[in-house]
């Protein structure tokens, strides 16, 4: 196995250990930390190419990663200010419960 | 070296997957910041410091602190600390998609032609990241910006609204 190939597994697996997560629990806090995995395995697959391919630019993949942090960090922002309000109007976290919208 | 990268990975998928089946939501929390140290850890070894150094300061300092509050801020009281279990059938039919998408991505993987020969560490200092940030992803420095700044200010207005609760209610 090579390891390009163990690197691409080792992101495939974390992607399935966050894919897991985000399905399996009912609370909304464990389901953004389910896709913020997701999208640390996404983020590691851009560093493995970067390391074994011959690009022409040196820094693409970096780039890319950063991009992409600065991104799950908005998002991560976001996710938990709605947590946040869902529970001040339903005293509750669980994702079943929060079926209304209306504020 | 190949070692030193499966070390690393056991490590990582192990602390996440033992995040993802915690019953405390607080440990779920600590034992993701550790996966996401491991993560920095990749980072390090394939050689991106710039990217590593970033997952640190990004992950494991603010978000997970950000992840602590809102946890902490959304529990009613010490007995409700342990959140309810998703049902035995739903959690039977992630566990089936986790390992539907993990084998279709292994067997791709496995048979894909990603056998590339080993290659020396590209290097990338900090001068060429940031005249690379300046100068050619000049505008997708902007965007990224803006959103942050759109998405903080909206995070401040959602979290911070008022709503039917009662002002003096919050825990």
């Amino acid at each position: 196995m090579s390891p390009l190939q163990l690197c691409v597994a080792f992101s495939s697996v974390l992607f399935a250990v966050g894919l897991t997560g985000a399905l399996a629990r009912s609370n909304s806090i464990l389901v953004l930390l389910g896709i913020e995995l997701m999208l640390n395995a996404a983020n590691l697959n851009f560093i493995a190419f970067w390391r074994y391919s011959p690009a022409p630019s040196p820094a693409t993949g970096v780039i890319f990663v950063i991009f992409a942090i600065a991104v799950a960090a908005a998002e991560t922002a976001v996710g938990l200010a709605l947590v946040i309000s869902i529970y001040r109007h339903q005293r509750n976290i669980r994702l079943q419960e929060a079926t209304r919208l209306k504020g | 070296m190949t070692a030193v990268l499966a070390l690393i990975a056991l490590a990582t998928i192990g602390t996440a997957a033992a995040a993802m089946t915690r019953r405390s939501l607080l440990h779920s929390v600590l034992l993701l910041t550790g996966s996401w140290v491991g993560v920095a850890a990749f980072y390090l070894w394939a050689g991106a410091e710039f990217a590593a150094f970033a997952q640190v300061l990004i992950y494991v300092g603010a978000i997970s602190m950000a992840l602590l509050f809102a946890v902490l801020l959304t529990r009613r009281s010490r007995e409700d600390f342990a959140p309810g279990p998703a049902s035995r059938g739903r959690a039977l039919y992630a566990i089936l998609a986790g390992a539907a998408l993990a084998g279709v991505l292994l067997a791709a993987i496995a048979r894909g032609s990603l056998a590339v020969a080993p290659s020396p560490v590209p290097t990338v200092t900090v001068r060429q990241l940031g005249g690379q940030l300046m100068g050619p992803h000049a505008a997708s420095l902007l965007v990224v910006g803006v959103l942050l700044t759109v998405a903080l200010i909206g995070a401040v207005v959602l979290a911070a609204g008022t709503g039917p609760g009662k002002p003096g209610d919050a825990p």
